[in-house]
């Protein structure tokens, strides 16, 4: 089954630069261990949310409006789609990304559309 | 074997095995359903020598059938596995029905489900209660409940919870959120709070039932025969707990010789075991247990050995560290030491703010003021408690308190230093 695990982060734990750089390294290597066992599907990490835009169409008129779609502390930093067996492993993956000690992760199935691959 | 008694019996057994080989709650539901009609017809000309065994072969052919006629609708949603000719091994070769349950316990109370949906599901699912047994006991609405069911049996299809023995190193953690859910159903049935008092006993039996089922299941776990011996030994005092009229009996006030002997004998034999095979690190529930075996065991309330109370509520405290424990304590140490030493413990919970609209904190701290002649700061305590107690019974226990300690207050005898 195809998971997302969608990382949400607290922008205070990579304040420090030590500590981000530590992050960055265990991230490093979480990401080599699942393309190795052959669970990685994607993964990306996101511009800060300052970056995001907004889009939403009222009535046939498109807003736009800066800034992410809720003003939370907490923010989407990245994300994994992973391929393993049910949802204990997808779950013991996501107890092993950094940012499930700080914010957390949202683990998400895949819904299958039948879409040839 | 009556028929009702029969199909009860064989229930759990056959829908874990079922549900195990299509992956699908409902489908094994729906087919293990069509089965029983089946038997209804059948088994009053004769209930065959291996009802379960009958049942899962009825059962699998229904399941069979119907994801056949799915098929053709939906092609897509072939359930292949379930397709295959070959009859997996789903037949010991003494004919007895290879027993699923565990893992369906693990998949009903996994972490990634509601609590509420947990208890639910393995009472549905382990238990052979029914949707309605279950909305009486809780108690909620029907629909309510039956939502939550179709809620939770979805989450596991979509989401991917497995049907299996979670891995060595998941074990432990996860065990302890089985018995979570198996002890959640015994208080629910035990507690004295409202819903309907035949299912709710129904739900002790039930939950001394699934403790007997995991016993047999992993009965090296110390924590299961600690548990199960803990639910033998509240549910042996059940009917000392209320009188007549309904009100609350509190221990040492109980008839002792109405206690239920033989399930003390039986509670007793498992604390012994589950301290023996924790080897000196016993858990909460063995733990919890051990206590609950020298209140059982005392002839008479003035018989209890406080002491030894009070030092496992300390060792309690360490593994379980909540101002509920901390209160129990406390009253155990009043027992053994006397009220003073108590009344310091409570007075430290009182100045946490969680524990502070806990009724039980301020009757347990009336007790121990009226204990030291403290009349009018007793008598307030009281009333505080009364304020914020849940249910009737024990409304009317505070309330009888509180007037006899206003009475004292009133006494001429009393009034001069």
């Amino acid at each position: 089954m195809k998971y997302m695990l969608l990382i949400y982060t607290d922008e205070s734990t990579w304040q420090d630069p030590a500590q981000a750089e530590a992050m960055m390294g265990e991230y490093m290597t979480f990401t080599q261990g699942i393309v190795d066992s052959g669970e990685w599907v994607a993964g990306d990490p996101l511009e800060g949310r300052e970056s995001a835009t907004t889009v939403r169409v009222r009535d046939g008129s498109t807003l736009t409006t800066d800034g992410p779609f809720a003003e939370v502390k907490e923010h989407i930093a990245g994300y994994y789609i992973v391929d393993v067996k049910d949802l204990d492993r997808a779950l013991e993956l996501a107890a092993k990304i950094p940012d499930a000690r700080g914010a957390g992760i949202e683990v998400r199935p895949i819904r299958d559309m039948g879409m040839p691959s | 074997m009556a028929l009702e008694a029969a199909l009860r019996e064989e229930r759990g057994l056959v829908l874990a095995s079922l549900i195990r080989s299509c992956g699908d709650f409902d489908l094994a539901e729906d087919a293990l359903q069509e089965a029983v009609l089946e038997a209804l017809e059948h088994w009053p000309k004769g209930v065959p020598d291996r009802p379960g065994a009958w049942l899962l072969t009825a059962a699998r052919r229904k399941a069979i059938d119907r994801a056949r006629r799915e098929t053709r609708r939906d092609e897509k949603h072939a359930q292949a596995s379930l397709l295959r000719d070959d009859e997996p091994e789903f037949l010991a070769p003494t004919g007895a029905i290879a027993d699923e349950r565990l893992g369906l316990i693990f998949t009903c109370c996994h972490p990634a489900l509601a609590a509420d949906a947990r208890v639910a599901l393995t009472l549905r699912t382990l238990g052979g209660l029914t949707t309605p047994e279950i909305a009486r006991a809780f108690p909620v609405p029907e629909a309510t409940m039956a939502q939550r069911l179709v809620r939770a049996k979805r989450k596991i299809k979509t989401a991917g919870i497995p049907y299996r023995v979670p891995p060595a190193e998941q074990l432990a953690e996860r065990l302890s959120a089985v018995l979570a859910v198996i002890y959640l159903i015994f208080n629910e049935g035990y507690s004295a709070s409202a819903g309907d008092s035949v299912v709710r006993r129904e739900l002790c039996a039930e939950a001394i039932r699934l403790g007997g089922v995991l016993m047999d299941l992993v009965p090296a776990e110390p924590e299961v025969a600690g548990l199960l011996a803990l639910m033998l030994l509240h549910d042996a005092r059940r009917s000392t707990r209320v009188d007549r009229r309904g009100d609350l009996v509190l221990l040492p006030d109980q008839d002792r010789s109405a206690w239920d002997r033989a399930q003390i004998a039986r509670g007793l034999e498992l604390v012994e075991l589950a301290l023996r095979r924790a080897g000196g690190r016993p858990g909460q529930y063995a733990l919890q247990a051990a206590i609950a075996a020298l209140h059982a065991e005392a002839p008479v309330a003035a018989a209890t050995d406080w002491p030894q109370i009070a030092a496992l509520y300390r060792e309690l405290e360490r593994v379980l560290p909540t101002p509920i424990v901390a209160l129990n304590r406390a009253v155990a140490v009043s027992m053994a030491e006397g009220p003073q030493a108590a009344l310091v413990i409570v007075e430290q919970l009182v100045r946490d703010a969680a524990l502070n609209r806990t009724y039980l904190l301020h009757a347990t701290r009336a007790d121990l003021l009226r204990q030291l002649d403290r009349i009018e700061e007793s008598a307030a305590a009281y009333q505080r408690a009364y304020e914020l107690a849940p249910t009737a019974p024990e409304r009317a226990f505070l309330e009888r308190r509180r007037n006899e300690v206003a009475s004292r207050r009133d006494l001429p005898s009393r009034a001069a230093p």
